[in-house]
């Protein structure tokens, strides 16, 4: 099938009220400032609803931190584009949230830390659970099509089964268990971060049932992760294929962190139009095909169906943008994750047997902190 | 459950558009879509929440060939218990 994107990402601002440990907006997110006009925004989105882009994530950030989100959302609705207004809920109030419904968004996903206030926090590094709760009872009663969203980590992913329920409570049409992928804010967390592989075969079940017994009423999804894969996952469905990501700042990029890479030229919509830098640019060109590809993965025959997997793993574990992805079994950096899930291990017994409050490093503008407020 | 007194309609969560790069129809849900074939675009245009199952078959099978009626039912009934499952179509009235 040819390449061309189904789903634009707009991440209309990096600014959020939450600092959570497994953001996964770039460590220097500060650095790219909110750049595009409500009037470059809708530019943006007719360029790619005329490359054939159906889908449309408004995320950050905070998207709500955006004042004129409901044009944008108004501009999308008249383009045929299925908005998914991805949000922490703060700042959100019940008449906003009308005002977006009248707009046009066609789903909500909510982000819910976990499933009581201090937990949740202490993820979140601020107060906003109870608010929350607030905003999932406002999507509820205004009938606007909801999906929870939970990062699952070693907090937390013994409470599979709570986290369900609370959806339940919620009238959720979905529930997305997202296992943390560890990149950017997670991956300076990854020791805190990751669970034991019994720990995370033990949610896939508790997923599984709770799937089965929700079947027709909510739909969940478990998405493993990485670093317990045997092979890796096609990363956005493979580079340039599907994706159209777009940062604060203007750049149309493959994937969330395409920027981080070193070396690739970056384009900014401010500068050229989305089909151009879609088909030609150098960014979008980079990892499509198979040229770039190392061994292994140049001689596998998994190549086809992964891609080689996340080129920002690669290059965060390994220096190198063109690696096999370490989370592959087959890659010579495999040990690089073999020895973080032994790590994580280690800690855990620790951790287990005199608990110990902090150690995160939370998301700040500035690289020198890591005390939470 | 999909069954012949069953009146589905499609989910809130779902909508039907155009893909305008190859005309055919496309079922839209939240960071996912599935591409219909004419038969399951038409299937799903027929799901008013008003009209029964039995109904849309009767449609379909004065469309096509009365004669194949039971082919179609069974066609219907496995389309739309797929997207019933999928939580795409629903059936309750709420």
């Amino acid at each position: 099938m040819e390449d061309r994107p189904y789903t634009l990402i707009a991440e209309l601002t990096y600014k959020c009220p939450l600092r959570c440990v497994y953001c996964s907006n770039p460590v220097d997110f500060a650095e790219h400032k909110d750049r595009l006009s409500a009037a470059d925004w809708k530019r943006v989105f007719t360029e790619a609803e005329d490359l054939g882009v159906m889908q449309l994530n408004l995320t950050g950030g905070e998207p709500l931190l955006r004042g004129d989100l409901e044009e944008l959302i108004a501009h999308a609705a008249k383009l045929g584009l299925y908005t998914n207004l991805i949000t922490s809920g703060l700042p959100l109030t019940r008449e906003r949230l009308v005002a977006l419904r009248a707009s046009g968004v066609d789903s909500v996903q909510l982000s819910i830390q976990d499933v009581d206030k201090v937990a949740s926090e202490r993820i979140a590094g601020r107060e906003s659970y109870e608010h929350k709760l607030a905003v999932a009872s406002w999507v509820q009663e205004l009938r606007i099509p909801l999906t929870v969203n939970t990062v699952l980590h070693r907090e937390n992913i013994a409470n599979v089964p709570a986290i369900v329920a609370l959806a339940e409570r919620f009238g959720a049409d979905r529930l997305e268990l997202a296992n943390t992928q560890y990149l950017a804010w997670a991956l300076e967390n990854r020791d805190q971060l990751l669970p034991t592989r019994a720990e995370l075969e033990t949610a896939r079940a508790q997923a599984s049932l709770a799937r089965e017994r929700l079947k027709g009423k909510m739909e969940i999804l478990f998405v493993l992760p990485d670093y317990y894969s045997d092979r890796p996952k096609a990363c956005m469905t493979g580079w340039g294929k599907r994706y159209i990501v777009v940062t604060p700042d203007g750049l149309a990029l493959p994937c969330h962190l395409a920027h981080t890479l070193p070396g690739l030229q970056q384009e900014s919509v401010l500068e050229r139009p989305l089909g151009e830098i879609w088909n030609d640019s150098p960014m979008f060109r980079a990892f499509r095909g198979d040229d770039w590809m190392e061994e292994p993965c140049r001689s596998c025959e998994r190549k086809t169906l992964d891609f080689g997997g996340c080129r920002c793993q690669a290059f965060a574990l390994t220096g190198r943008a063109t690696a096999t992805d370490p989370t592959c079994g087959l890659s010579p950096d495999h040990g690089l994750v073999e020895r973080a899930r032994e790590t994580a291990a280690q800690l855990i017994s620790v951790d287990r047997l005199a608990p110990k409050p902090g150690g995160f490093r939370y998301r700040e503008a500035s690289r020198a902190s890591r005390a939470p407020r | 459950m999909i069954i012949p007194e069953a009146c589905p309609r499609l989910s809130p969560k779902a909508k039907l558009r155009v893909d305008k790069k190859t005309g055919q129809k496309v079922l839209l849900y939240p960071e996912k879509g599935l591409i219909l074939n004419p038969t399951g675009a038409r299937i799903l245009e027929l799901c008013t929440g008003e009209r029964t199952v039995a109904g849309i078959v009767e449609v379909l099978a004065g469309e096509h060939d009365a004669a194949a009626r039971d082919t179609i039912r069974t066609e219907v009934t496995t389309f739309l218990q797929r997207l019933f499952d999928a939580g795409l179509v629903r059936t309750e009235q709420d």
